[in-house]
């Protein structure tokens, strides 16, 4: 399946990045030679294999529902970029 | 005694011969001397290591000395280190120092090992030649021109270099084996599930897996029996006894089966380093071991399995470096949206970005069945050739990779290439099984290690069926010279 310059630029900003206007055509071009690479999967039969998630075939563990987890805010906080009274700070969201 | 095996530094400690704080310096001395030119380390923990090692020494004073105490290791910089950077390989986690520690990383300062500093990686451990790393390529310290292999470059040049005792990495793809193969060591990757990966930076989740690098296969016993066990802060880590590795070390080869993928020897592998596979084995044969062909017929899809798989799971994963938490922020964002793009645009590097552009497009909508659905119906007929096959052998054997060491910069602008020659570690990781690789020969004067494929939870018999073959060969005992 090709992708063109815009699809990339799509596809980009759903993933929060930014393509420079120099770099989007030899982005598209590797980015196009990747997935013909991985195109090669959709010439083999896979009609009725159940897809696997896990090697080893495991499930989710559950455990009981009980907080087991100890507030540490200041310490996780403390590699944050911005932070005022314990929240996270960001640019004005709405006016 | 930096050029000992962990066995024998371990033995020295013990009867008094040498102290972890000389042990340590030794290494600390070579790392000033020596590394400035190979770039295996990001950062080194000096002042900490010398308390290590201090504490090392009175706790073995005491009587509660391990195999680990006291031994100087070096950690692949994506293991959360309480207090100590934790950079991943990239300018996005620079700034951050992990506010807690990982399970591996615990586990070695709980056993009392010493820990010299962390290990330059591909950033994200994305990539097979060390190349993508914020902190500049590592060498291989074999021969400077090339590749020391990924995305555990670092700590594979490392104990190559003996500028360590031995050291963690980790594997989604390849990234233990391949590079302890191109640096002459000794790499395992566990069974998925086998050692917790809690607190290791994730990649591709239902993948990565944390393993030893070492400069023999009793050694990687020695550090797998302090790594591996169930963990309930990972949900995936399994319930599964742990066995004493070191115990079978020596268990007879006679009559192991050993299965060659006839799928493995073909067209694109290196015919010097077939030779030295084919010599490899021809050892075993001489140690009791039959071989046989066996067929693993999906072999090649693992490449285009992988590549769906990994980067739809780094996309998810990588979704949460947003500027606003911990890591890199760009400077005066304008709005929250601007925040987000430019924090992580210029805080990943291309083939991080690649990564996450590839992943994103596979899950996006009216594209997942097509893709990452796609791809895990092919993994499961990948893992189903692998248990077919082991009703016929015992262990699977063949390369790591078609060539030895590739040279610095011959494939960092063709990132198909390099995918390409990821073919005979992906599908290992894809199936979840174990893997091992020791060194076996030198290939265009680098060297070449041969990959040992087990059966779930076979860590035990792949370290016996290596350190036998290191037993009868000194390919392990090799080291590069360093100027």
């Amino acid at each position: 399946m090709a992708i063109d310059a815009s699809g990339i630029k799509k596809v980009a900003h759903l993933a929060r990045l930014s393509i420079d206007d120099n770099a989007v055509e030899a982005t598209t071009a590797t980015i196009g030679s990747i997935l013909e690479l991985v195109d090669r999967m959709q010439a083999v039969d896979t009609q009725g294999v159940e897809p696997l998630a896990h090697p080893l075939d495991a499930i989710q563990r559950l455990r009981p529902d009980i907080v087991t987890e100890e507030n540490q805010r200041e310490q996780l906080q403390s590699c944050a970029p911005a932070v005022e009274e314990g929240l996270f700070l960001v640019p004005r969201v709405i006016e | 005694m930096y050029d000992k095996t962990i066995a024998e530094q371990s033995r020295a400690l013990a009867s008094g011969e040498i102290s972890s704080v000389e042990l340590t310096q030794s290494y600390l001395d070579r790392i000033k001397q020596y590394d400035g030119d190979i770039n295996s380390f990001i950062t080194v923990t000096e002042e900490l290591a010398l308390k290590q090692a201090k504490a090392a020494d009175a706790l073995r004073t005491a009587g509660n000395a391990n195999a680990m105490t006291g031994i100087p290791v070096a950690h692949k910089d994506l293991f959360c280190t309480e207090g100590v950077k934790t950079s991943c390989g990239s300018k996005m986690l620079d700034n951050f120092i992990a506010p807690y520690e990982s399970t591996v990383t615990g586990k070695f300062k709980d056993a009392g090992a010493v820990m010299l500093g962390k290990t330059n990686m591909d950033e994200f451990a994305m990539g097979s030649s060390n190349e993508n790393s914020h902190y500049g390529p590592v060498k291989n310290p074999w021969d400077k021109s090339a590749i020391p292999g990924g995305s555990s470059g670092g700590s594979a040049a490392a104990v190559s270099a003996l500028l360590a005792a031995g050291a963690t990495g980790t594997d989604t793809g390849g990234s233990i084996r391949q590079p302890a193969s191109h640096c002459g060591i000794t790499g395992l990757k566990p069974t998925y599930g086998r050692v917790s990966r809690y607190g290791m930076v994730a990649y591709a989740s239902s993948l990565d897996q944390a393993g030893p690098m070492t400069r023999s296969a009793e050694d990687a016993a020695i550090m797998l029996n302090t790594m591996a066990g169930f963990d309930t802060r990972d949900s995936t880590c399994l319930n599964h006894e742990v066995p004493d590795y070191t115990a079978s070390l020596n268990d007879s080869l006679e009559g192991l089966t050993i299965g060659l993928p006839k799928e493995y020897f073909t067209a694109g592998l290196d015919s010097e380093v077939e030779q030295q596979i084919r010599n490899a084995i021809a050892e075993y044969e001489k140690l009791g071991a039959k071989v046989k062909e066996v067929s693993l017929p999906n072999a090649e899809l693992c490449i285009p399995a992988y590549y769906v798989i990994a980067p739809a799971e780094a996309s998810s994963n990588l979704s949460r470096f947003d500027g606003v938490r911990f890591g890199y922020r760009c400077e005066d964002p304008k709005d929250l949206m601007d925040l987000y793009i430019r924090s992580r645009s210029e805080g990943f590097g291309e083939e991080v970005k690649r990564r996450i552009i590839v992943g994103t497009y596979a899950l996006s909508a009216g594209y997942y069945d097509a893709y990452y659905r796609k791809a895990q119906q092919i993994r499961r007929l990948i893992r189903d050739d692998f248990l077919n096959a082991f009703k016929e052998c015992d262990v699977i054997m063949g390369p790591n990779a078609p060539t030895s060491a590739f040279d610095l910069g011959s494939m960092s602008n063709d990132p198909v290439a390099m995918y390409l020659s990821d073919i005979y570690t992906l599908s290992v990781n894809l199936a979840g099984l174990p893997g091992l690789s020791v060194p076996a020969g030198m290939a265009n004067n680098r060297p070449v290690g041969l990959q040992i494929i087990g059966q779930h939870f076979d860590e035990a018999r792949l370290l016996n069926i290596g350190h036998c073959f290191q037993q009868a060969t000194d390919w392990h005992q090799k080291s590069p010279a360093l100027v």
